[in-house]
Formats: structure tokens, C-alpha cells, sequence
């Protein structure tokens, strides 16, 4: 027992020390420099992760999420200005961002949904340019090209960014926790038997719509409230900022190199490429921002060519191959052995001992066939 | 005895193959199915039809009286009706366990009872071994026995398979069986595609012809076996040398239900 509990501690003390950590970051970096890697990291952690518990479970690839992103800028925009909202009770607004978000998702959804992979990606692209083309000539509603401009926080400036960064750091556990939560449940299971084998899964059940619906709604009302909790921070939104194609190739880049699908890749992927670019973007042989994204685009081929699956998925392959030194890691009695040889390619030598016939000789099969 | 399922007049075409052309079978309730015919007779089209993959054109589905004409897939299976597929599908990058887990996701109920379940149906198809494992890793035979299983987590009334014996060795076949005449002496009802003629007239109590997608004969197996226009048609030579035990010609031919 002591065996099995000790890798759950050592994971509770890292939680709680990464949590410190992140709590602790703007009181130890005070600079407004580095707190606004800070800050903007952890709005893509939280984009990265809400774009995953849609795209990473279902195996719908969203590249439209700037849509949500944006409209959630805009909404805020728009609802502060329109009704004169000021100072920070415009945060109050952010459930209502969330159902504006909602309420495109379903609209979006309903259309998009409706077909799979390739076509699925290039509808999103199409309603991704519709909504910045909105953008940019509904002029009385959004501004025009000119964009909009939140109304003036009160805050002080010497840490202005700090209450962003603790706002932007609770949307952040909040979505990686409402994707801990997604994974576990019943709802997950549906969204990765859909992901699998999408018409298999409807004939067992599963209503395939509302469960992809409802993670396309999930993870577009989250991504519209950090699209607002952004335009603040920013202090402005222009149909190219708030709608920006780049957006999302970022998040897909985030999470395929951190690991798509799994929980903890989008952050990892987050936390490193989003510091990385604005770091790129400060030296001045990258200045105009063309060669980082030169660099980003370097990175996707990379990516997919050495580590497709991305660095947690592989990182946790090559950990395991390094422990076992080459051994397989499970051998499950015979049939296990012959189930693991199939896979591998070489034929599953003779079924054993009693008992196993019927299970392992189809794996015999299977390897010859 | 009645019918638990029941299509009348199916019709399908794509483009213009009519690939079901007024197709009607019904399946007793209790007993074993088959569905027989040559290649593109339009047997796994009626699969799809009754499964709510495809529209019918014309023609209606019964299932235990009612009407499920062109319902939905998971409509379909919450009514009672489960299917494999021809080509084997199951979710390969869930493990096991969560496969079987799919599949019982509309009943509410607790989740360790329909853990339990689970196992023990992996257990009764000798797979629970692999429960942990994912379903990719599984090879094509383990594969079947994985889609049976799942299928009945749900506890269908109706179960379809879909050439349950196609791809895999003597020995599976044989348990297949096995676990297909077990669950048949437990209620439940199936109806079977499968080129195996020996696994079919062994297994079924009637067995339905498809040809050029209407059913041409449908009859206990000796019956089928003596058929002179399933002979022709499908049969061929194949049977003919196989032993022949008594069954009237004129018989049969009172049994015929179709054209």
C-alpha cells in the first residue's frame, strides 16, 4: 500500500509546490516586463487547455477559436462602452461574455458540427473570417478598424499587472481544473470514443451531437471570458488583434507540442512557446515579428516530424523505455505477451497454458494475418 | 412465436444500384438468425438500414411493435438493438475497460456495478486480462471478442452480427459459438451475417436468402441446404455434396415467404 500512495504524495507536494510558485511569481518578479510573460502565458495556458477539452478529446481540430477570443473582447468592449460600465465592475460582466461566447459555440456548432476532419477545419477557418471581416465593417457596433478601447482601470501602475496576473491565473486552474474534471467523467469518455470512431459510438449510444456540442459550448464560453479579461489587459481590440488568424495556429502549435490531448501538454506547450515568442519579438535582429514567426512555423515541422504526439505523451514514452531498459513494460500473462507481440509485429509464439486457448490463439491469428 | 424484428419492403439504392430492392426478414424472438446471400446481396445494407447507418428509401422496421424506421444509431441502440460491424470497430485508443464503459453510458447507473459488469463480460469473452490495455494493442480475433462484449453491456434484446466468424481461426469461431448459443439459451435474440456456411447452418434455427436485395427463401437450414434456387444463386456446388436429411422439396417450398 505504502508503495501506491507514495507517487500520489510526491504529486500532491509537486501540485501544491507549483501552485506556491505561481502564487508567489509576480511577488518575487516585480518587473512589469516579466510579469506580462507572466500574465499573458497564463492566458494561453488557459486558452491552450479550453481549446483541448473541445479539440483534444474529440479529435475536432477548431481552428476558430479566435472567434470566441475575439467576440469575448469585443462583448466586453461593447457591453462597457454601450452601458458605461466603469472601473472594475466591468469584471462583473464576464458571465454575461460567457454566455455571448455560449451562445456563438451553439450557433457555430450546429453548422460546423455537422461534418468531420478536413471539412470540419475549413469551415471553422470560414466562420473565423466571417466574424474578422464583421469586425472590421460593422463600424458602428465594433469600431471599425480602428477597434475598440476598454475604459481607464483605476489600478495603480506600478502593479497594474499583478491583479491581471492573479485574474488570469484563476481562469487558468479553473479551465485545467474543469479539464481534470471532463477526462474523468462519463461526458469525456463520450467525447474520446467520438474522437475514436465517431459512428461506432453513436451506435452504442452515444448522442454524438450534444456531446460534441457541449464541449464546443464549454470551451467557448471560457475562451470568450479570458478574450475580455485580454482586452483589458491589452487595453484595446482591432479586428487583426482580436481576430488574428496567428491565434489559432498558436494554440494548435501549443498543444501539439506539448501533447495533444493530454491535460497537462496545451499547458506545457502554453508555457513555453507564448514567453518564447514575446522573447523573440523583444530582440531586435527578430523586430517586425516576421522572423519569430518564420521560427513558430520551424517549430510546427519539428513538431511533427520527431515528436507528432508532442512532449508529454513521448517524454512519458522515453521515461518508461530508459526504467525498463528496452523490456516491455506490462506483460500480462501469456496472451498479454502474444497481445503485445502482435502490436510489435512479431508473431506471438505458440499459445501457452491452459486456459488461454481461445484468447491467445486469436492472437496468433491476428499476427499471421 | 413472434417476431421481435421485423422489416417489410426495404428499399435502398445509391445512385442506381438498388442495393435493397423490397427486402423483408423477421426475426423470431429467442431464437438465432441468418442472413445469407451472395456478395452485394445487400445484407450488411440492411444492417445499416435496421441500425439506423442508412435511410431506407421505402419500407419500414419493427422492433418489439414499434416503429423504428430510419431512427437514429443511438436511438436505435437504446431501444434494445445492438450490432458488431463487418470490419471489426472498436475505439482503439481507449483501453478495454473504457470501451465497455461506452457502451453503458446511457443507463444510469452506479459506476462500479457497470465496472463490474464490464469485467464480467471481458471475463465471459476471455479478454479481461487485456481490461487495462488499449484496444489498439488488441489483435483482430481479441478484437471480435471485444465488440461482443461491449455490445452487450447495454443488455440489447436484438443482437446483429455482422460476419462474427469472418477473418478468424477455427478455435475463435468455436468459442464465438459457443458464447453465442450461451447468451441465446439466456434470452437473447440474434441475427446473423456470415459467409461461413458451416458456422451458420450449425448455429441458426432459420436461416433468411438474400438476392439482388430481396429475401428469396427463408427456412430451418436443412431446408436451405436443398433449395433449389438458393443453389443456384448462392450455394453453388459448395453444399450440394453435403448429406441430405429427408427434407420435403414441396415442404420447403410451403415454408417460402417471399416473391
Amino acid at each position: 500500500m505504502t508503495g501506491d500512495r507514495r507517487p500520489w504524495l510526491i504529486r500532491a507536494i509537486l501540485l501544491v509546490l507549483l501552485v506556491a510558485g505561481a502564487v508567489a511569481f509576480p511577488k518575487v518578479f516585480t518587473n512589469p516586463a516579466v510579469t506580462n510573460y507572466g500574465v499573458l502565458a497564463l492566458i494561453f495556458v488557459t486558452v491552450a487547455s479550453a481549446w483541448n477539452i473541445f479539440s483534444g478529446n474529440s479529435g475536432y481540430i477548431s481552428l476558430g477559436h479566435a472567434v470566441f477570443f475575439g467576440s469575448g473582447a469585443y462583448a466586453m468592449g461593447i457591453a462597457a462602452r454601450d452601458w458605461k460600465v466603469q472601473g472594475t465592475t466591468v469584471f462583473a460582466l464576464l458571465p454575461l461574455v460567457a454566455a455571448v461566447g455560449a451562445v456563438i459555440a451553439v450557433i457555430f456548432g450546429l453548422i460546423a458540427l455537422r461534418v468531420r476532419r478536413h471539412t470540419f477545419i475549413v469551415i471553422t477557418i470560414a466562420v473565423f473570417f466571417i466574424f474578422q471581416l464583421s469586425a472590421f465593417n460593422l463600424r458602428s457596433f465594433t469600431g471599425g478598424s480602428a477597434g475598440l478601447n476598454s475604459p481607464f482601470l483605476n489600478w495603480p501602475s506600478a502593479g497594474y499587472n499583478t491583479p491581471f496576473y492573479y485574474i488570469a491565473l484563476a481562469f487558468a486552474g479553473g479551465t485545467i481544473a474543469i479539464a481534470v474534471a471532463v477526462r474523468r467523467s462519463r461526458f469525456g469518455l463520450q467525447l474520446r470514443a467520438i474522437r475514436d470512431d465517431e459512428d461506432r459510438a453513436r451506435g452504442l449510444g452515444v448522442r454524438a451531437m450534444r456531446v460534441k456540442l457541449t464541449a464546443f459550448v464549454l470551451s467557448g464560453a471560457i475562451t470568450a471570458m479570458i478574450g475580455a479579461v485580454w482586452f483589458y489587459y491589452i487595453n484595446q481590440v482591432e479586428p487583426q488583434t482580436g481576430f488574428d488568424p496567428l491565434f489559432d495556429l498558436l494554440i494548435v502549435l501549443m498543444a501539439f507540442l506539448g501533447g495533444y490531448g493530454s491535460i497537462a501538454g496545451p499547458v506545457l506547450g502554453a508555457l513555453i512557446i507564448e514567453p518564447g515568442t514575446l522573447w523573440l519579438n523583444t530582440q531586435p535582429q527578430f523586430s517586425g515579428g516576421y522572423l519569430s514567426e518564420i521560427l513558430l512555423g520551424a517549430v510546427f515541422l519539428v513538431i511533427v516530424l520527431f515528436v507528432p504526439r508532442g512532449i508529454i505523451p513521448t517524454g512519458g514514452e522515453w521515461v518508461m523505455r530508459l526504467r525498463t531498459r528496452g523490456r516491455p513494460a506490462v506483460v500480462p500473462a501469456v496472451a498479454g505477451a502474444a497481445a503485445v507481440g502482435s502490436t510489435a509485429g512479431s508473431a506471438a509464439a505458440g499459445p501457452a497454458s491452459t486456459g488461454d486457448a481461445p484468447a491467445a490463439s486469436p492472437a496468433s491469428k491476428g499476427g499471421a494475418r | 412465436m413472434t417476431a421481435l424484428l421485423r422489416t417489410e419492403g426495404i428499399k435502398k439504392a445509391y445512385g442506381g444500384v438498388q442495393a435493397l430492392n423490397g427486402a423483408t426478414i423477421s426475426v423470431d424472438e429467442g431464437t438465432i438468425a441468418g442472413l445469407i446471400g451472395p456478395n452485394g446481396s445487400g445484407k450488411t445494407t440492411l444492417f445499416n438500414v435496421i441500425t439506423g447507418y442508412q435511410r431506407a428509401d421505402e419500407g419500414q422496421v419493427h422492433f418489439a411493435g414499434k416503429a423504428i424506421t430510419n431512427a437514429a444509431p443511438d436511438k436505435v441502440f437504446a431501444a434494445g438493438l445492438g450490432r458488431t460491424f463487418q470490419l471489426t470497430r472498436i475505439f482503439p485508443r481507449l483501453t478495454v475497460l473504457e470501451n465497455m464503459l461506452v457502451a453503458a453510458q446511457h443507463k444510469r447507473q452506479q459506476r462500479h456495478t457497470v465496472r463490474r459488469r464490464a469485467m464480467e463480460l471481458l471475463e465471459f469473452v476471455g479478454i479481461d486480462r487485456h481490461a487495462g490495455l488499449l484496444a489498439g494493442s488488441l489483435s483482430y480475433g481479441q478484437r471480435k471478442l471485444l465488440e461482443l462484449a461491449y455490445v452487450l453491456v447495454a443488455d440489447p434484446a436484438v443482437i446483429l452480427l455482422d460476419e462474427p466468424a469472418g477473418g478468424v481461426n477455427p478455435t475463435l469461431i468455436n468459442l464465438i459459438a459457443d458464447r453465442i448459443r450461451e447468451l441465446n439459451s439466456q434470452g437473447k435474440t440474434f441475427l446473423i451475417v456470415e459467409h461461413n456456411m458451416e458456422f451458420v447452418m450449425g448455429l441458426c434455427s432459420t436461416i433468411t436468402v438474400l438476392e439482388s436485395g430481396a429475401a428469396v427463401v427463408s427456412g430451418p437450414p436443412e431446408m436451405i441446404r436443398t433449395d433449389k434456387r438458393v443453389l443456384d444463386a448462392y450455394l453453388g456446388a459448395d453444399v450440394e455434396d453435403d448429406d441430405h436429411d429427408g427434407t420435403d422439396p414441396a415442404d420447403a417450398g410451403a415454408q417460402e415467404e417471399i416473391r
